[in-house]
């Protein structure tokens, strides 16, 4: 079984981010990118059912232009066998279900058994894409899992439901998982993975090769639209609460969050 | 094409979840501007009067021995039945780990526009709009929806409750379930330890840094004083990293991302990706040693001293308050 890992180039969390003069995207002249840091959970997760050997080969898809070649590259470096680059101008535009239309025809292609994702990207923040993936190709789906095992063709894995209880949930074969902080601890690239990796080619399938037509991708298919960005409004300045002791501005502080703001 | 909108109800336990009358408060503004009534789906039971009360003319509810614990398949399912009965042109949800899995499922299978974790919701020009945080909150965007049935899901605490009585009818829907329904099985549910609201819904928080320096000192510094008023206790990523909490704590744009009414941050210097997952708090309190640290240009109240001084204090001086 062949697994494939969902890769996606990202600004760096620790970026300062800037929305551009005509408000149409950000600034990034000065971000550094890296691979979506919840995408490296599900390729680590990836990589350790290969050593198990309970998958034939770990392969990175990715959707970007040739910027990307150098996220892909760290994949591989990881230890992934091959790379998918999933890049045609007929996928600009395209909203959440389009870009899963296009992951599940590359995943198809790729005859991919478990398809492994993060459980978001931290740019759009959107959760969308591998729900609408699995729908799309009809399989079993669990999200924002913490633990993981394959056992034949049953998966087995706990998410988080909510208010602090966890749900361990089975599926089977194929199926489509995004993964959590906590499931594993990434593994960086080694020097020899590097060199490997290096010498890797990295194949790109457009919208022909994938058999997909304008109705399925891209911005005429897109039911959303990006209007503008802004920046978060500036929080009104604030005060520091001046006292004698700790325990004064402790009191001074409690009478204010009653009096002033009102939330105690 | 549909008109009206249907709010997604979550219940825990039988008891519907506070995020439902936000949505439900919001959906009768939007209902205002788009036309057509407004709509309850609940799946499982729970008190559909309140429901009515805070303006659902119809409460659509699925019961049945498959609607147990939460699975995709079930729910996506009962979802698309309700939305073709009541006809609905948008479609409300909670952005909890629920929804998260439900409403993109959703959108897929109804072809749908889907915006998530919205932190306002208009309609312009007949279509639904939302203003969403990206990039960890580092900027907003607007997007407008397009499709025939449009889907949202909506950050918790971001609207106010309002009551608006409605008709209340409850309408009792059967829902078909094939194979393909399902497709996932919850085998165990583990039940939280603690009762504490999940850091998401909070109306509270009480967040310590690496400077708590242990895992104990977390539970005697940044517990009591989270405990004294009714708040969910979080942590930074350095705190989490280091070992002090579970991951489950962690705040920040690689962790959960919050909305409380008061947030209070010890001993965290505000590194930027924790200052995305926590910037929308109404109130921000900082305690830290260091005048400089970035915590404070964002803090509403900042309390320049010990941590290990000031939390006990608080502690104390909140007991008292509330007495």
């Amino acid at each position: 079984m062949k697994i494939g890992v969902c890769l996606k180039q990202v600004p760096a969390t620790d970026s300062a981010i800037k929305v551009n003069a005509d408000a149409s995207g950000i600034v990034t002249d000065d971000v550094k990118w890296i691979v979506n840091p919840y995408d490296e959970y599900a390729l680590e997760a990836a990589l350790q059912l290969k050593e198990a050997g309970k998958a034939s080969e770990v392969v990175v898809l990715c959707m970007g232009g040739a910027d990307a070649d150098a996220r892909i590259k760290d994949g591989l470096a990881r230890g992934a066998g091959s790379a998918v680059r999933l890049d045609d101008p007929a996928f600009a535009g395209s909203d959440s279900l389009g870009v899963a239309r296009v992951l599940a025809a590359a995943a198809q292609k790729a005859e991919i058994g478990l398809l492994l994702c993060g459980r978001q990207a931290v740019d759009t923040d959107n959760w969308q894409v591998p729900a609408m993936t699995a729908e799309v190709l009809g399989w079993g789906q669990i999200s924002a899992i913490s633990s993981l095992e394959l056992d034949g063709e049953t998966l087995e894995a706990d998410r988080a439901a909510g208010g602090g209880s966890t749900h361990v949930v089975q599926t089977r074969l194929p199926a489509v998982l995004t993964c959590d902080k906590g499931l594993n601890t990434p593994r960086f690239a080694t020097l020899k993975g590097i060199m490997m990796a290096k010498r890797k080619k990295i194949a790109v399938w457009g919208a022909g090769d994938l058999g997909l037509d304008a109705g399925q991708v891209g911005a005429a298919a897109s039911h959303v639209t990006v209007t503008s960005y802004t920046p978060p409004a500036a929080r009104p300045a604030g005060r520091i609460i001046d006292g004698y002791s700790a325990a004064a501005k402790a009191q001074e502080l409690v009478r204010l969050l009653r009096e002033e703001a009102k939330v105690i | 094409m549909g008109s009206g909108i249907l709010v997604f109800c979550e219940s825990d336990g039988g008891t519907i979840k506070k995020t439902a009358f936000e949505l439900l408060t919001k959906a009768r503004e939007l209902a205002g501007a788009l036309g057509g009534s407004v709509s309850a789906v609940l799946i499982g039971g729970g008190d559909t009067q309140a429901l009515g009360v805070h303006g659902a003319e119809t409460i659509y509810q699925v019961e049945g021995d498959a609607f147990g614990p939460y699975t995709t398949g079930s729910y996506t399912r009962a979802l698309q039945t309700v939305i073709g009965q009541a006809d609905a042109a948008v479609v409300l949800g909670a952005a909890s780990p629920l929804g998260k899995d439900l409403f993109p499922r959703l959108a897929a299978r109804l072809d749908a526009g889907l915006a998530t974790e919205c932190t306002a919701l208009a309609v312009s020009g007949g279509n639904l709009t939302g203003i969403r945080p990206v990039y960890g909150g580092k900027a907003l965007t607007e997007v407008t929806l397009t499709s025939a049935t449009a889907l949202a899901t909506v950050r918790p605490n971001s609207f106010s409750i309002e009551p608006g009585a409605a008709a209340g009818n409850v309408v009792a829907v059967e829902v078909a379930l094939g194979d393909g329904d399902a497709l996932t099985e919850v085998v165990e549910v583990k039940a939280s330890a603690s009762e504490v609201v999940d850091l998401t819904e909070a109306e509270r928080i009480v967040a310590g840094g690496r400077s708590l320096k242990s895992e104990e000192n977390f539970q005697s510094v940044i517990v009591p004083l989270a405990n004294v008023i009714g708040a969910t206790p979080g942590a930074s990523r350095a705190a989490v990293d280091a070992g002090y909490t579970p991951h489950s704590w962690q705040v920040g744009q690689t962790g959960k991302v919050v909305n409380p009414q008061l947030y209070i941050a010890c001993g965290i210097s505000g590194a930027i990706q924790h200052l995305a997952g926590m910037r929308t708090s109404k109130v921000i309190v900082a305690v830290n040693k260091d005048p400089e640290a970035p915590i404070f240009a964002h803090a509403s109240y900042g309390i320049v001293d010990d941590l290990f001084e000031v939390c006990p204090a608080l502690t104390s001086a909140l007991e008292a308050a509330l007495r």
